[in-house]
């Protein structure tokens, strides 16, 4: 069996373990159009502000691709795949030949037409290794940053580049940051946090026109700037699956065997859109467990075995200079928040089941709440004002309890 | 593989485990040097009162979700145990965020994660919750 | 009532650099004698409240505690000792009879320590138990008067009244539930059917958890009667009436009402909250004949299938009482010693009623050999067993078997505090608390409790073997085994013995 799999990050390394849980033998070929061996992508902010190094990025131990049996195909694009006689097709002109395939192409930044962009001579994005060395590069003690978007992507960046650079500024067209993952009380805790830290925002804004080394707002104001970054957002790379004939709506459509609409090609991670469970709709979910999640799930089912991932839930871990958050969920029903000094805590509850919840500042065993949600366990069937209060497994019934600290343990998708 | 398995029935609550967790993970040679006036940081962690009590540690589950989630590749499994690079974990806290057994914690210097090892990282090679256990609650075996 | 005159009679003592108030001691203590002050980050005790059960200190994983004998004291005084002056005011305050438990702790003699066991030495070899066979098992009941042999002149069995067999010849002496915890008596349970012996339900009743292990359970009737009814006295091996026990001889028991819930007002068969009073007699027993009745009613329930024991106090006539009960029809007598323990005594009776177990069992084997009668009755002897030397030395006294009930708290984690009659052991022995009782694992309890028979077995093996016997048969009431020291003629004639050197 030849399995080749386009791509070369999470979902790339769970296709490849998935792969071989099953079949030791068939010949895995990952491409990959970047020059590293696999690389945590999510880890760029920390290596910019020192906390961890290349090394360390490696997502997998040096031996992984040998130890696995994995030819590795770097720095090479791969430009079409014909689903019919089974090959991809490399910018070199190459052709590679599989039996399954997968894409793991993951996203590229979106930036968005905005006038006098072509005007600005340091401009960045914020996604791949290559952009944070170049985005490195770039700054010094007097630099002053404008980051265009106060999403995951933008305040990552901004914490990571805060301690080398002289001034901050965020803009972002929505009245709040972080939109996706929190609502506006807990959004503006945050923001009040970074802004202590000296970041300032300019928010419910957007950029009319850069000029050079300024922008000009629409609200009217100006932000003098040396290096800009534009982290609007990302689009999943669906170009190839579309060209092979796959469905592709907002992502790469996959069910929950990470297969595609057309046979033997299966797609995994941020270039795919799958069923968020909490909602009931096709949603793009790129965050690293689900890519990991969905790419094992291809891999065990390319390699003939047998497993579903049917429990994909937007979630998110992240913290901004000390003040931890974490996300899961969504947050649609009925809402119960709790609020000290220092924390936020929301619980969102729909029909019996916990539907998603934000959790500020304090996140401890919050993996709990997130099992809730996973697993949807009818809150009736545990003691939920115990749970609400703080996460534990008091709140289980005692046999159910005896089963998860006696009985084996497996858990996981 | 052995595993720490824990019976709420003897459980009584009295937080030895955590105490000789956090001593077996001191480095130190002595508990009373190692835990006077000191904070701990044990890596189980007992829920409840003295009527229903029980510790909760990682459960180094067959298919660990942890470690597939694992955003820096700091989780591994090395012969069944769930193992944390202290140098590659960033201290996102991902892992806190989908263990359903809330068995992940910050480090004390909330810079990475700690989580029980089985001792297999500390001098002691074999669990000292379950050594210390006064009532058998906490076992290490298969099953 | 004004002055408290008590002084705690033990003192804290914590070794502050050790201590890392970790407050185990402060979760451990039902006492409640520690607690942890937040201002300092200290451990503080509150002495008054100590029984000195030793659980703080066995739970304390930096060894910072210990306790000790408070040092205080009141005026010497020969006649007035600390503890009866203290006694004297608790009275005065209380007008209660004092009440304590466990076993009399007064230094009256202990006679198996003024007993010294023979070994072989050239002409008659000493046997290796590791190398050759040595038999510690034994049965109790009623023995034939002679010898039958069937048509091919084998030695008949088949016409033996019932017998208990044991592995080893100790028994675990009767506790009941309500005294002591539902997993005390899973572990005695279990035990007794991993070593082969038997364990007794005291007058509690058998739960009907533990029906299971009839066969290693003898049932008990006593004055209350409680939980006995056909099916209780079907599930033992044997039906043992207690006339009186040598923790409180001459008395009956009160379990207060508070105790009897639940499982125990259920295995008891009395209401809820009300008081299990047994009677100091049995009201229907007033003479030999009276016994022999209850006897024969309990074999006649049972069709003659189960061995019954007859258990009494140690007292002064005892021989005389023995001989009496030997003409019963009872199988087994149960003698219980002036030193067994109790989970409630009144103090005076413990501490001043009744005789010493070894006089009380040399006396009792004598005179039923005197009046030909011994083959009637095996013999069990109770009430101050401390250890396999003990066993051995009361066997050659003249026992069958001993029963061990204090020896067996203790390997369960008893510390003596002798307090169980205040429901809070620590040790989850003596208490019904839920949240105490779950410190007792049976899984653990068990092991410890085999261990100490298993360790006890072995050293039996050894010292017979030293004496060139081999069987528990050949020692029993081999008195020309044991030489007192530091004795009396007059006890070493009730004793049966010779003086070291004769």
């Amino acid at each position: 069996m030849k399995y080749v799999i386009i791509g070369n990050s999470a979902a790339a390394v769970g296709c490849v373990e998935g792969i071989r849980s099953v079949d030791r033998t068939g010949t895995v070929t990952v491409i990959s159009d970047e020059p590293y061996p696999v690389y945590s992508r999510p880890l760029i902010s920390y290596l910019l502000c020192g906390k961890t190094d290349e090394e360390h990025m490696k997502y997998r131990p040096d031996d992984f691709y040998r130890k696995n049996g994995v030819k590795v195909l770097l720095g090479r694009k791969a430009v079409g795949v014909d689903p019919r006689r089974k090959t991809v097709s490399l910018e070199t002109g190459e052709q590679v030949p599989f039996d399954r395939l997968l894409f793991a192409t993951g996203s590229h930044p979106f930036v968005p037409p905005m006038e006098g962009l072509e005007s600005v001579e340091k401009k960045f994005s914020f996604m791949k290794l290559d952009d944070a060395k170049a985005l490195g590069a770039a700054l010094s003690e007097k630099t002053r940053v404008l980051i265009v978007g106060a999403g995951l992507i933008g305040l990552k960046c901004a914490e990571g580049i805060r301690g080398r650079v002289q001034s901050i500024a965020v803009v972002d067209l929505a009245d709040r940051i972080l939109p996706s993952i929190l609502d506006a009380e807990g959004s503006a805790i945050v923001r009040r946090h970074l802004e202590k830290q000296g970041i300032r925002f300019a928010l419910g804004d957007s950029v009319a026109r850069f000029t050079g080394r300024t922008a000009l707002l629409k609200s009217g104001g100006k932000i003098p700037f040396d290096v800009l970054v534009v982290a609007v957002g990302v689009r999943p790379n669906t170009r190839l699956a579309a060209g092979a004939g796959c469905r592709v709506g907002r992502g790469i459509a996959i069910d929950g065997r990470s297969a595609t609409s057309v046979p033997d090609l299966y797609a995994a991670g941020d270039c795919c859109e799958c069923r968020d469970i909490t909602t009931g709709t096709d949603r793009i979910l790129a965050v690293l467990p689900n890519a990991y999640l969905q790419g094992e799930t291809a891999g065990v089912n390319m390699a003939g075995g047998e497993k579903t991932f049917d429990k994909a839930i937007p979630m998110n871990s992240i913290g901004f200079f000390g003040l931890h958050i974490i996300t899961a969920g969504s947050y649609e029903g009925e809402a119960w928040v709790r609020k000290t000094e220092s924390t936020y805590k929301k619980l969102v509850t729909k029909d019996n089941l916990l539907k998603g919840y934000i959790l500020i500042g304090d996140v401890a065993r919050a993996g709990i709440y997130t099992s809730l949600i996973r697993e949807k366990t009818p809150l009736d069937t545990i003691d939920y004002e115990l749970v609400r209060e703080k996460p534990q497994l008091m709140a289980f019934a005692a046999d159910r309890r005896a089963a998860m600290l006696g009985g084996k343990a497996n858990v996981s998708d | 593989m052995k595993r720490v398995y824990v019976n709420e029935k003897w459980c009584l609550g009295c937080h030895l485990c955590e105490y000789n967790c956090a001593f077996a993970n001191s480095g130190e040679t002595d508990m009373a040097g190692a835990l006077k006036d000191v904070k701990i940081h044990p890596r189980i962690r007992v829920e409840g009162d003295n009527h229903i009590s029980f510790a909760v540690s990682c459960r180094h589950c067959d298919d660990p979700i942890c470690v597939k989630s694992c955003i820096a590749g700091a989780l591994s499994v090395r012969n069944g145990v769930v193992h944390r690079d202290r140098d590659k974990c960033v201290g996102c806290y991902t892992c806190i965020l989908v263990c359903p057994y809330g068995a992940v914690m910050p480090a004390p210097d909330g810079k990475a994660i700690q989580k029980c090892e089985l001792c297999t990282d500390n001098a002691f090679g074999e669990p000292a919750c379950v050594k210390g256990c006064p009532n058998g609650a906490i076992v290490f075996e298969e099953r | 009532m004004g002055i408290n005159y008590n002084v705690p009679e033990y003192e804290v003592v914590r070794d502050p650099q050790r201590c890392i108030a970790c407050r185990v001691c402060e979760r451990q203590c039902a006492n409640e004698v520690h607690s942890y002050d937040p201002k300092t980050g200290k451990m503080k005790s509150d002495e008054s409240k100590c029984v000195n059960c030793h659980r703080c200190v066995a739970l304390c994983p930096t060894h910072a505690l210990k306790i000790v004998k408070n040092n205080d004291t009141y005026r010497i005084n020969a006649q007035w000792s600390n503890e009866a002056i203290g006694e004297i005011y608790r009275q005065a305050e209380t007008g209660g009879m004092l009440l304590s438990s466990m076993g009399n702790p007064k230094p009256y003699p202990i006679y198996w320590d003024k007993m010294l066991l023979n070994a072989s030495q050239v002409t008659n070899p000493s046997i290796d138990p590791l190398r050759e066979p040595m038999e510690t098992k034994t049965f109790l009941g009623k023995k034939p008067d002679h010898i039958e042999r069937d048509s091919e002149g084998h030695i008949r069995t088949d016409n033996l009244p019932p017998q208990l067999k044991l592995e080893v010849p100790i028994l675990f002496s009767a506790m009941s539930y309500g005294a002591i915890s539902y997993n005390a008596h899973e572990c005695l349970a279990r035990a007794a059917r991993a070593l082969g012996t038997y364990y007794n339900t005291g007058e509690g009743g058998l739960h009907e958890d533990f029906y299971k292990y009839g066969p290693n359970t003898i049932v008990q009737v006593a004055s209350g009667r409680f939980g006995v009814h056909k099916g209780y006295l079907e599930a033992g091996a044997a039906i043992e009436i207690k006339i009186g026990q040598g923790a409180k001889p001459g008395i009956g028991g009160h379990l207060p009402g508070a105790k009897i819930v639940g499982d125990i007002s259920r295995t008891r068969m009395i209401p809820e909250g009300s008081d299990a009073i047994s009677p100091a007699p049995h009201h229907d027993i007033y003479s030999i004949e009276d016994l022999r009745q209850l006897v024969y009613s309990l074999k006649e329930a049972t069709e003659y299938k189960k061995p019954v024991i007859v258990k009494i106090a140690a007292v002064h006539n005892v021989a005389a009482i023995a001989s009496g009960i030997a003409r019963s029809g009872a199988d087994i007598i149960a003698i219980d010693g002036f030193r067994s323990g109790t989970g409630a005594a009144p103090t005076r009776i413990r501490d001043n009623v009744g005789i010493p177990i070894e006089l009380a069992l040399a006396a009792v084997d004598s005179r039923l050999r005197q009046e030909k009668i011994r083959n009637n009755v095996s013999l069990i002897a109770g009430g101050s067993i401390r250890n396999s030397a003990d066993v051995v030395k009361a066997i050659a006294l003249g026992a069958d078997a001993v029963y061990i009930g204090t020896a067996a708290l203790l390997a369960l984690g008893c510390h003596l505090c002798r307090t169980c009659q205040t429901g809070k052991c620590n040790w989850g022995i003596a208490t019904q608390r839920p949240d105490l009782v779950k410190r007792l694992n049976p899984d653990i309890g068990t092991k410890r409790l085999i261990n100490l028979v298993s360790a006890w077995k072995h050293e039996i093996m050894e010292m017979m073997g030293g004496m060139g016997i081999n069987s528990i048969e050949a020692l029993r009431g081999n008195r020309l085994m044991l030489r007192g020291v530091g004795l009396n003629d007059r006890e070493l004639k009730i004793l049966g013995i010779k003086h070291a050197g004769e």
